[in-house]
């Protein structure tokens, strides 16, 4: 493992460990959210598989009715049933935080009073089909918005969780051992620093004896 | 106050427009794309979009889905179910935990 390059110092040593020990809280705190954002996330998508089937179901009900009105009524008459919509659909959005993750929350805004106002037609020249169609998409549209809610949050944790993990996975196995190598290292040295002057001093210490005594003319 | 839209060949999603939907009935791929850059501008929440078409500007669609808006959500047509957004769900998982864990095959 690569370690930094840095001076072999006291003060280096220092300011590594505390890097050390703000990297450490960092992973630590990381690995939480991402096993919290994993948990809520497994469910969420959970909740979105089972959602997208009956708005799958649901929808292709409604475009069965779609066909029989279809082949009952000509094409003019059918276009101009739908052309002027009587209600319009808008949303009020609000975001919700799990995690730090902001996920939306829609909320349904009708145009007309009465959201069941739906048919923009007389009855007197339509099939039965085609109400039975819109019928249907209607009571399709909550659990599609439902899903359109949870399927933009599943993305947008998805995302989050990636980015948490690579975090994670960095912290863990890039700077950690890096900064663990790095103060082993200084380590190392300052001690070989120390081992080197004590033995200076004591070859020093050698030399002032025997020119004081003159220890090796005696003998 | 935000819209929404559904975006296809026109046969699948012409019902929408009676419940208070905006639709755009389009069949290119390539008008598609121009059509939802245009409606990112424009305060659309949620698109949904009919698996067909999605299929084809599927690259185009992965741009948006890291973004907070809009929600691109493929729907089967009148030409049946392609899968698409049960993959897309997949998608996800993948994304996240790295393999998809939660398949049911």
């Amino acid at each position: 493992m690569a370690r930094l390059n840095v001076n072999p110092t006291r003060m280096e040593l220092n300011n590594i460990k505390n890097k050390l020990n703000t990297a450490r809280k960092g992973h630590k705190l990381l690995k939480d959210k991402r096993d919290e954002l994993m948990r809520q996330f497994i469910e969420l998508v959970r909740e979105n598989k089972e959602v997208r089937r009956k708005v799958e179901e649901g929808i292709a009900a409604a475009n069965e009715h779609m066909a029989v009105a279809r082949s009952v009524m000509t094409d003019e008459a059918l276009n101009v049933a739908l052309m002027l919509p009587m209600q319009e659909m808008s949303l009020e959005i609000t975001e919700k935080n799990i995690m730090s993750v902001l996920i939306p929350v829609f909320e349904t805004k009708f145009k007309t009073a009465d959201e069941n106002d739906i048919y923009s037609y007389g009855y007197a020249f339509t099939s039965s089909d085609l109400d039975d169609a819109v019928k249907a998409l209607s009571d399709n549209m909550t659990l599609m918005l439902r899903l359109a809610e949870i399927e933009k949050s599943c993305q947008l944790m998805a995302a989050e969780i990636e980015k948490t993990r690579r975090r994670v996975n960095a912290l863990e196995h890039v700077l950690i051992p890096q900064y663990e190598e790095t103060i082993k290292y200084i380590r190392m040295k300052l001690e070989e620093n120390e081992r080197a002057t004590t033995i200076r001093l004591m070859k020093v210490k050698d030399m002032m004896l025997e020119e004081a005594h003159h220890y090796s003319e005696r003998y | 106050m935000y819209k929404i839209a559904a975006m296809g060949d026109k046969d699948s999603i012409y019902g929408f427009a009676s419940i208070g939907l905006e639709i755009f009935p389009i069949d290119e791929p390539i008008k598609a794309i121009h059509k939802i850059r245009d409606m990112v501008e424009g305060g659309y929440a949620v698109i949904f979009i009919t698996e067909q078409l999605a299929t084809a500007i599927e690259s185009e669609l992965d741009r948006y889905r890291s973004l907070p808006q809009p929600a691109i959500i493929p729907i089967p047509g009148i030409h049946g179910n392609t899968g698409l957004g049960m993959r897309n769900v997949s998608k996800s998982v993948e994304q996240a935990v790295g393999s998809d864990i939660l398949s049911d095959a």
